[in-house]
């Protein structure tokens, strides 16, 4: 007798549940940032940037590589040249536009590579523990006895100058920060009761972690790894600026800026361009990985 | 106390090795012959050969490392190959010109960070936290040598008020605290700060406003404490973490300043890292990188002990 009240309030349970409707954690999430203003205004940006690099070619812009020694470092503004000229009088506009394809391949890419990289291994150290923990976090912990920038350019130098090696190099930077990251969350997702119900009912390691556990720790490490593009973007632009990255001519923003340096006192602003880009690509990121962060941190 | 630093102390030493042995490897990962910067281009295998036993690196991987490992504790870290000088004598008076960078850019970027931060903290969600914090982002955002540029060209070029380049007369054996020098490093020093100034701005930001936000505030303007009071238990529980991040900072500062010393020509390590991989002058390399990841690991344990000095519960843990 006593069971039949507790189905019947089950059941009223269930069938209220469609009622409510309840929205799902990334479509709130999805909702908050769509009502950040700065978000948004970032995102814009960034999708300007974006797709101005990819359809470059059908701009009907000036070719970025042809340059003209009677034409060298116009002024911004000059008819025909809205952005000026470079020190082999090649079109700036061009250049800038042409130069998002190289210089965001090789901010971004290391980011992803590391994220992958990172958050596989981090989530093993996580799940396993014990030696294999131990053996993973130490290595980690002997890459961050290395300031990030020093560690880059310790081994882009090594390896040469090259764009694969300063991908290489900026990923070995950034996989032991992501390790880390997804370690942590990963350990704290580990003892909860869901993990030993997956465990109890039959699941392998290998399908609770990527079931059970990735879905869980998944959102907080890509936040964090949002937040690593902005300063990828500035050290893969300063390897090249180095020239450790990019060979010319290859339009790139930090080699562009390496090579205008000797104009600085010709045609100072022209000089200053390619930096400007840097700086709004950057902040733009950061400041729509703060958007992403506090849109995913529900309870304020 | 004295336990905690002999457990962190001991806690350092497989990281120094381990750090040692990155740092030899970094020298075995490279392509090509090692030599190639001393040999000319003619030279005979004989003469190739004799080189490459006067350096060891006819040796195998683990004797070379432990014989470099063992020189290194002594002190010797070989010889330049682009000048044939001691690596130890150029990487420490190099060290010292991006110390004396470091420390001035310390001074202006934390003093501008923990003032930032503790307005932005106390006058949270206004438009004085507004400024501060875009402030801070900017800083975090901006890639630092194109802003030393930037500097460049408003104070040197057009203004004409700052020197551009270098370390002044005397060049980089020759550093004083006298105006002469001093307006070398104006620029080097606010373009080195901006980093450092924005991460502690957003960490003394967010430590004042939890710490404001916590009931033991609300008791102490409960009794009557004025806000100055107030303020002082503020700082005083803020301290060690906004410590413990200044601290890393000024690594930071120390390890990654190439970009900057090669936008202003600063002689200092990065510099020198900087003439040590384009000559591809591999002792140099090795030993500028060993050098300032040591500083690195050093000061990191000098700031867990001094947050465990000021904070009485990190000891027990």
């Amino acid at each position: 007798m006593s069971e039949l009240p507790l189905s019947v309030t089950v059941d009223a349970a269930l069938q209220s549940a469609p009622a409510t409707k309840a929205r799902g954690y990334w479509a709130t999430v999805g909702r908050r940032i769509r009502r950040d203003k700065v978000s948004m205004v970032c995102a814009l940006v960034l999708l300007l940037i974006f797709l101005s690099a990819i359809v470059a070619p059908w701009l009907g812009l000036e070719d970025p590589y042809k340059g003209s020694m009677i034409r060298r470092l116009r002024h911004i503004g000059t008819s025909g040249y809205l952005l000026g000229t470079d020190e082999l009088g090649r079109d700036m506009l061009a250049r800038l536009i042409y130069g998002g394809r190289l210089s965001l391949l090789i901010g971004i890419l290391p980011v992803i590579l590391a994220f992958c990289i990172g958050t596989s291994l981090g989530l093993v150290a996580g799940y396993v523990g014990g030696k294999l923990n131990t053996a993973i976090m130490r290595t980690i912990d002997v890459f961050y006895a290395f300031p990030s920038v020093l560690l880059a350019i310790a081994i882009s130098g090594a390896l040469g100058a090259g764009i694969l090696n300063s991908i290489v190099s900026l990923t070995v930077v950034f996989v032991p920060q992501i390790t880390r990251v997804a370690e942590s969350v990963t350990t704290g997702v580990r003892n909860m009761d869901f993990v030993d119900a997956a465990r109890a009912s039959g699941a392998g390691p290998f399908t609770i972690m990527r079931v059970h556990i990735l879905g869980n720790v998944l959102g907080s490490i890509f936040v964090y790894a949002t937040s690593l593009i902005s300063v990828s973007m500035i050290l893969a632009a300063g390897l090249s600026f180095l020239g450790l990255g990019t060979k010319p001519p290859e339009p790139e923003w930090g080699l562009m800026l390496n090579t205008l340096r000797t104009a600085i006192y010709v045609n100072p602003w022209v000089a200053a361009l390619p930096g400007a880009m840097i700086f709004a690509v950057s902040i733009c990121f950061n400041l729509l990985s703060d958007g992403l962060r506090s849109a995913m941190d529900i309870r304020n | 106390m004295l336990a905690y630093i002999a457990r962190r102390i001991v806690y350092v030493v497989p990281i120094v090795i381990s750090v040692a042995l990155v740092c030899f490897l970094l020298v075995h990962i490279t392509p090509g012959d090692p030599l190639v910067a001393v040999l000319p281009a003619d030279a005979s295998q004989e003469l190739a050969a004799q080189l490459r036993t006067a350096y060891g690196f006819d040796r195998p991987l683990p004797v070379q490392f432990g014989l470099w490992l063992l020189r290194a504790l002594h002190g010797d870290l070989g010889n330049s190959i682009a000048t044939g000088r001691p690596v130890l004598a150029e990487v420490m008076r190099a060290v010292s010109n991006t110390v004396t960078l470091a420390i001035a850019a310390a001074i202006i970027g934390f003093t501008m960070g923990i003032l930032l931060g503790l307005i932005a903290g106390y006058f949270r969600e206004t438009w004085i936290d507004k400024l501060a914090t875009s402030f801070a982002i900017a800083g975090v955002s901006v890639p630092h040598y194109w802003l030393g540029m930037v500097l460049v060209i408003i104070f040197s070029v057009q203004l004409n008020w700052l020197p551009a380049v270098g370390a002044g007369p005397g060049g980089s054996a020759a550093w004083a605290w006298d105006w002469a020098h001093l307006q070398y490093l104006v620029l080097p020093a606010i373009t080195t700060s901006v980093i450092p100034m924005g991460i502690v701005t957003r960490t003394v930001r967010a430590l004042t406003g939890d710490i404001l936000s916590q009931d033991f505030v609300e008791a102490l303007r409960a009794k009557g404490l004025h806000e100055r009071g107030v303020f002082r238990h503020v700082i005083k529980n803020a301290a060690p973490t906004a410590l413990a991040v200044m601290g890393l900072q000024l690594g930071y500062m120390l390890g990654g300043s190439i970009l900057i010393e090669t936008v202003f020509s600063w002689p200092g390590s990065g510099f020198l890292l900087n003439s040590a991989i384009f000559q591809r002058d591999l002792p140099l390399l090795q030993g500028t990188i060993l050098i300032l990841a040591l500083f690195f690991v050093f000061l990191n344990l000098l700031v867990d002990i001094a947050q465990a000095a000021i904070d009485p519960r990190i000891k027990r843990g």
